[in-house]
């Protein structure tokens, strides 16, 4: 799994690729949660376009950073979910709470 | 039913076989007639079940996890086994938001539920635990 995170006006994109299981949910845990701190930023978008499969595990890890982003008043918003992605997100119950988004530009308009 | 095909394959208990053990189930899935959303599902399916015995089967332990999937005419059956911990109370198990470990969300039982057709768990404390998924294949009708 390759992970990148970036500041872009003032959000923090974090973009993912290959497959969130239990083997990679720490590795997202940690870094996204580093990036957190160092930019001390509100809000969250996270790019799923690069990821081919999800699991509950990874389901997990994403929604965990969810409530931690909105106890202190920001938004995260999940843009570029891949079909396969966004249907195992919809039966996790997650978009009741949480929107998905065509692009990182729409998610940013949403704000 | 007739047997078409039989795999059976051991892997050592950690995070790293997740990955083996769904890719091998979409290779031995994608013989028979289904959909690639159809073979998406099993590849969740086996991922929860495989995650569940390392986490929760051997959970700081090092085991093997067994793996079985047998191709009939009518289905494709898979079942995965750990020696570990087993279930308590398999029903309190199979509850959506159920987990032991208050870092999870407890959904592993609810995603096998909703992507195979058909789910058994068996489970004895102390010995171990079996899940046992079917998936239906829709045999082509007749015109």
């Amino acid at each position: 799994m390759n992970i990148t995170t970036l500041v872009k006006q003032g959000i923090l994109v974090v973009r993912v690729e290959g497959e969130m299981d239990m083997h990679l949910a720490e590795q997202f845990r940690n870094t996204v949660d580093a990036a957190l701190e160092t930019s001390g930023v509100k809000h969250m978008i996270l790019s799923l376009k690069g990821v081919t499969f999800i699991d509950s595990s990874g389901v997990g890890v994403i929604l965990g950073r969810y409530k931690k982003i909105t106890a202190l008043g920001g938004n995260l918003m999940i843009v570029n979910a891949k079909p396969q992605v966004a249907r195992v997100l919809e039966v996790s119950g997650m978009l009741r709470i949480m929107k998905l988004y065509n692009s990182e530009t729409e998610a940013v308009e949403s704000l | 039913m007739t047997i078409k095909n039989h795999l059976k394959m051991s892997l050592t208990s950690n995070g790293e076989n997740v990955g083996i053990a769904r890719v091998t189930a979409a290779t031995f899935a994608a013989q028979a007639e289904l959909t690639l959303n159809d073979i998406e599902e099993i590849k969740v399916a086996i991922s929860e079940a495989f995650s569940n015995a390392v986490i929760h089967g051997y959970k700081d332990m090092t085991g093997e996890v067994e793996c079985e999937m047998i191709l009939t005419d009518g289905m494709l059956e898979f079942t995965i086994t750990d020696h570990g911990k087993g279930i308590a109370d398999i029903d309190l198990a199979r509850q959506p938001a159920y987990s032991s470990d208050p870092e999870r969300m407890g959904l592993g039982f609810v995603f096998m539920d909703s992507f195979m057709d058909e789910l058994f768990v068996e489970s004895v404390v102390d010995q171990g635990t079996t899940v046992r998924m079917i998936k239906k294949l829709i045999l082509e009708q007749a015109n």
